[in-house]
């Protein structure tokens, strides 16, 4: 590899060709501030438009200052990162995407955590000068399901564009108009729901400022805590444990199961149970469904199709909804776990503590804003009742834990109740990319084989590459697994299926970034990719402590089936926690 | 939900398909894709986006985004007199803005708008190369040159029968 010798703030450093002086000044120690660039490192997602001009550097030699995020280094280039020509035009540029900036920052549902508040306080804005130049846009808010959209505060960063577009390959927001009014949004300034959107919310992930946020729900959590008529019961997804110690000040990838238990408890929740219940029941649902369709496949039965692809993700649900109406007979029809949970509470569950459906709430911990949308489909409602009454994000439920003054760092550590409480092993690691597939394999091996597995982890389903292939041998029967996360590699498997080249027997889809863990309703990572990869270990070695990995043994789950529902895909079951798909695609018609 | 249905004229989709067609439907001939279209239709509605987006296998939303990026594309229909004021640097010290203010006060529409009775619409252009003549005002093929506020009516009574 060809080599660059430069000189940065007097230190000389040789990087490889094609480096940029941001990342050739990083390697330096040197951290030249950045607003609209963004590099999720081994993900494969990278944002730089070069267009905010934060990030200006002096290059001797160069007449104008040089965008540091996008200029390529050459050999023998010096570079001042912190001239006081610098510093002048940095603070003069941040005047200007000011100017026309909505000052609301006191109820701001990002204050405190917005990159363009921090950016003003480290370079010293004190003052707008201008802004009664400015045209303030005045675009109506876009209140959908799942995320709300204030496009005033957009800074025309492009980063939600670059996640919708090139990882989601989803299509919904593009950036339109120009000079004060330039935005991003959906096509003929549409509304997201009408829109192809999935409500994954990796825009909202990636947004610097408060003009993608989460639908708020704490208010609801709060009114149905204070009434005295109803049982409000919660439930935790696997992801969340792995990073709500995020917004404590802890170090990422710290496990904070049990501080979070106590915390709801103290909340007011009158049980407080785990979705990863409602993921083993996922598993035996879906294993069963899995290895039914396999045994039938394998038999020569042409009319049942492989491969199998999972359904826990909603956001995925959304996608080939919008973009494979035609192929919606694959996934299986298994809901995923919030729904399942929701179902099992208010029937199974209900009954037991004999309370009415209607006097229950059903409150969600997710890593997920689609997790609001798919609470909220009608399917998944009994009279107009839904399963899931709150669907609220991990950053959520550690502005409702702030607000009641509770601090995780002094929280014991409690246990969940039971019975919707406990979970083996093989429900944690559904929060990461290829965890579902291995939680279904660790279920579907032992019953197909009818032998104990010596050693449960796969390690071939795990890690973070776009898409991995593996072959899990079933007793002398291979089958090959697929995973992918992010919509675009996923859109990638199901082209091949399409097209009838695809090998799997099964394949597992989660939307976002190292699966749930990297979620949009996840601690903001400000494109920090370890604090992903920090998630994923902690989810592993909560599945490791466990003294129970496989969905089938949990016994509360056998409990479940012996007591109500019977045996996996029996009517009850297919009543309960099995749905089915829709056509959402955009049909052109002869008028 | 169900799926979302975009009504087209069966001759407007032909239409459209053939000129995607002459450009090998790709992609990064949308600008010409739409010069081409909007010369035919003589404006960008959301249907027709709708299917150049759906020819040219790209999202409606990055069509939209060209669309309202360049000031040439227009998703109004335009007047059957489309009128023009030149607002480049010579015709803007010439007065053309105060031109400006007086066809939008006598045709009482916004620049970008078009009449009730879709005869008149108006745009602003950038210099139009007869700076000579500023401030210049086109009338469909027609150029006007030292236009002064005072001379609009006598502009708009030339097409008033026609």
């Amino acid at each position: 590899m060809n080599k660059v010798k430069l000189t940065i703030d007097d230190k000389l450093i040789e990087v490889a060709k094609g480096t940029t002086i941001h990342k050739a000044a990083k390697e330096l120690g040197i951290d030249i501030p950045v607003l609209c660039y963004m590099n999720l490192e081994d993900l494969n997602i990278e944002n730089k438009p070069g267009g905010c001009r934060i990030c200006v550097v002096e290059v001797e030699g160069r007449n104008n200052l040089a965008p540091s995020c996008s200029t390529e280094v050459y050999e023998g280039m010096v570079v001042h990162t912190h001239s006081m020509r610098v510093i002048n035009a940095r603070r003069t540029v941040m005047e200007f995407i000011l100017s026309d900036h909505p000052k609301d920052c006191l109820t701001c549902a990002k204050s405190g955590n917005c990159e363009l508040q921090d950016m003003a306080v480290k370079l010293g804005v004190r003052e707008i000068p201008g802004q009664e130049y400015a045209e303030m846009s005045e675009y109506k808010i876009d209140f959908s399901p799942s995320i709300i959209r204030d496009l005033d505060k957009c800074i025309m960063c492009r980063r939600c564009e670059m996640m919708c577009n090139d990882f989601q390959t989803v299509g919904a927001l593009s950036a339109f108009h120009r000079g004060f009014e330039a935005a991003v949004g959906p096509a003929f300034e549409m509304e997201l729901e009408d829109s192809p959107c999935t409500y994954c919310g990796q825009c909202v992930a990636v947004c610097p400022t408060g003009a993608l946020t989460e639908k708020d729900h704490t208010r609801d959590v709060i009114n149905a805590l204070s009434d005295p008529t109803k049982t409000v019961i919660v439930q935790t997804a696997p992801a969340v444990r792995a990073a709500l110690g995020e917004e404590f000040g802890m170090e990422p990838g710290t496990l904070v199961t049990g501080e979070m238990v106590a915390a709801l408890r103290r909340l007011g929740f009158d049980h407080v149970f785990d979705t990863d219940f409602a993921a083993d029941l996922t598993i035996m649902e879906e294993g069963t469904e899995l290895l039914d369709r396999l045994t039938k496949h394998l038999s020569g039965d042409k009319e049942v199709k492989l491969p199998i692809l999972t359904s826990c993700c909603p956001a995925w649900v959304s996608f080939f909804e919008h973009n494979f109406p035609e192929m919606t007979d694959i996934p299986s029809t298994a809901r995923s776990p919030q729904q399942m949970f929701g179902a099992i509470a208010k029937t199974y569950f209900a009954e037991k503590i004999n309370v009415k459906r209607e006097d229950l709430i059903v409150v969600s911990i997710m890593p997920c804003l689609a997790k609001k949308y798919e609470a909220q489909r009608e399917e998944f409602k009994v009279d107009g009742n839904p399963d899931v009454d709150f669907s609220i994000s991990t950053r959520e439920l550690a502005h409702l834990i702030k607000e009641a003054n509770l601090d995780l760092n002094t929280l014991p550590k409690e246990d969940f109740d039971k019975p919707l409480g406990e979970s083996s092993g093989a429900g944690v690691i559904f929060g990461v990319t290829g965890g579902v597939i291995e939680a279904a394999t660790r279920t579907a091996y032992e019953i197909h084989t009818g032998k104990k597995l010596d050693k449960v982890e796969f390690e071939q389903l795990r890690g973070f590459e776009a898409i991995r292939k593996a072959t899990v041998d079933f007793n002398g029967t291979p089958i090959n697994i697929g995973i992918a996360h992010g919509l675009g590699n996923a859109r990638k498997l199901l082209e091949d299926i399409k097209a009838g080249k695809s090998e799997f027997h099964a394949i597992e889809i989660m939307s976002c970034p190292g699966g749930c863990i990297g979620g949009g309703g996840q601690p903001l990572h400000h494109g920090d990719s370890n604090i992903i990869k920090a998630r994923a270990k902690a989810i592993y070695s909560e599945d490791s402590g466990k003294p129970i990995r496989k969905s089938h043994e949990n016994p509360y789950i056998i409990k479940l089936y012996e007591e109500f529902l019977g045996k996996p895909m029996s009517e009850k079951a297919h009543h309960l926690l099995h749905t089915c798909y829709f056509d959402k695609s955009r049909k052109i018609e002869i008028s | 939900m169900s799926n979302i249905k975009v009504k087209v004229k069966e001759k407007d989709l032909i239409k459209i398909k053939e000129i995607c067609k002459s450009f090998n439907n790709e992609q990064g001939e949308l600008i010409n894709v739409l010069h081409k279209t909007q010369e035919h239709f003589g404006y960008l509605p959301a249907e027709i986006q709708e299917v150049v987006a759906q020819e040219l296998e790209m999202s409606v939303a990055k069509v939209y985004g060209v669309v309202t990026f360049y000031s040439f594309f227009t998703m109004l229909p335009k007047g059957k007199f489309p009128i023009s004021i030149c607002t480049g640097t010579a015709c803007y010290v010439r007065g053309a803005d105060n031109v400006l203010q007086e066809f939008k006060r006598q045709l009482e529409i916004e620049v970008g708008e078009t009449t009730d009775d879709g005869k008149y619409s108006l745009s602003c252009l950038r210099c139009v190369g007869a700076c000579g003549l500023a401030p210049v005002v086109l009338v469909g093929d027609k150029t006007y040159g030292r236009v002064s506020p005072e001379g609009v009516k006598e502009i708009l009574a030339e097409y008033q029968d026609k």
